[in-house]
């Protein structure tokens, strides 16, 4: 599916731009805690939804190849973080939908979780 | 090739900053054309490692020495020591502050997850004097 695809379906408002908003996205990843992004979601990633907003949630993105960070229940990362995503070239958006739901929707349109 | 030498500092309880020894080194070792999966896994070492030292040990130094077929990454601390490695590379077992917790990190995930991205991992601690982590990934 490609990225606007994503946008539409989780009524996100995007905060920083991807350098290609059509990009395919097969493979995301759902999680607040990023030791377990970095010990478990290994493999290829290119979304990762979260609740959590700080610098390390992108630092995280850089490190695991993934190219758009969800941010889930609505929140919104201060500018700081919106600039370090810009540099990174990670594109980041917010939804108003909680982790459970949006993971689902992602989910029931076809994008599948790591291995599967 | 000839072998490329980076060093940072890392600095302590720096949440904002601590990532960007690991992302220089990512980036130095895209450059040279190595295949993504062995750039990822030096990168994910590198990052949990440089974590590390920023939270447990009040920041410390990066060395990085890339060869023609491998990298040897160290990381040098000057923090409390590890005072029994075998307890720390339990996964889940963590000494992480709560401020380490709330930014997502701290889950006892860092050692063992090093030790499984790493071709070789060397671990050299002293309790009150510091550690030395030096990992190596092969490029094939």
């Amino acid at each position: 599916m490609n990225l606007s695809e994503c946008v539409k379906l989780l009524a996100a408002r995007v905060l920083v731009q991807a350098s290609d908003m059509d990009m395919d996205i097969k493979v995301a990843c759902g999680a607040d805690l990023m030791s377990d992004v970095m010990a478990f979601a290994c493999s290829s990633n290119e979304m990762m939804l979260t609740g959590l907003v700080n610098p390390q949630t992108i630092r995280t993105a850089e490190m695991m190849d993934v190219k758009v960070v969800v941010f889930v229940r609505g929140k919104i990362p201060d500018a700081s973080v919106l600039k370090l995503a810009e540099e990174k070239d990670i594109c980041v958006m917010t939804t108003k939908l909680p982790m459970f739901s949006a993971c689902g929707v992602l989910y029931g349109a076809g994008i599948l979780g790591k291995g599967e | 090739m000839q072998t490329v030498k980076l060093s940072f500092k890392i600095r302590g309880s720096d949440f904002v900053n601590a990532g960007e020894a690991s992302s220089n080194t990512k980036k130095a070792l895209s450059r040279i054309g190595l295949s993504p999966s062995v750039v990822k896994r030096a990168a994910i070492a590198m990052y949990e490692a440089e974590l590390n030292a920023m939270i447990h040990a009040d920041g410390g130094q990066a060395d990085v020495e890339i060869f023609p077929d491998h990298v040897i990454i160290s990381i040098t601390d000057h923090g409390p020591g590890i005072p029994d490695v075998d307890l720390a590379m339990q996964a889940g077992w963590s000494t992480a502050p709560d401020i380490a917790r709330e930014m997502g990190f701290g889950a006892g995930m860092g050692l063992p997850n090093i030790k499984k991205q790493a071709d070789d991992l060397k671990i050299e601690t002293k309790v009150g004097q510091g550690t030395t982590l030096t990992i190596k990934i092969l490029f094939a």
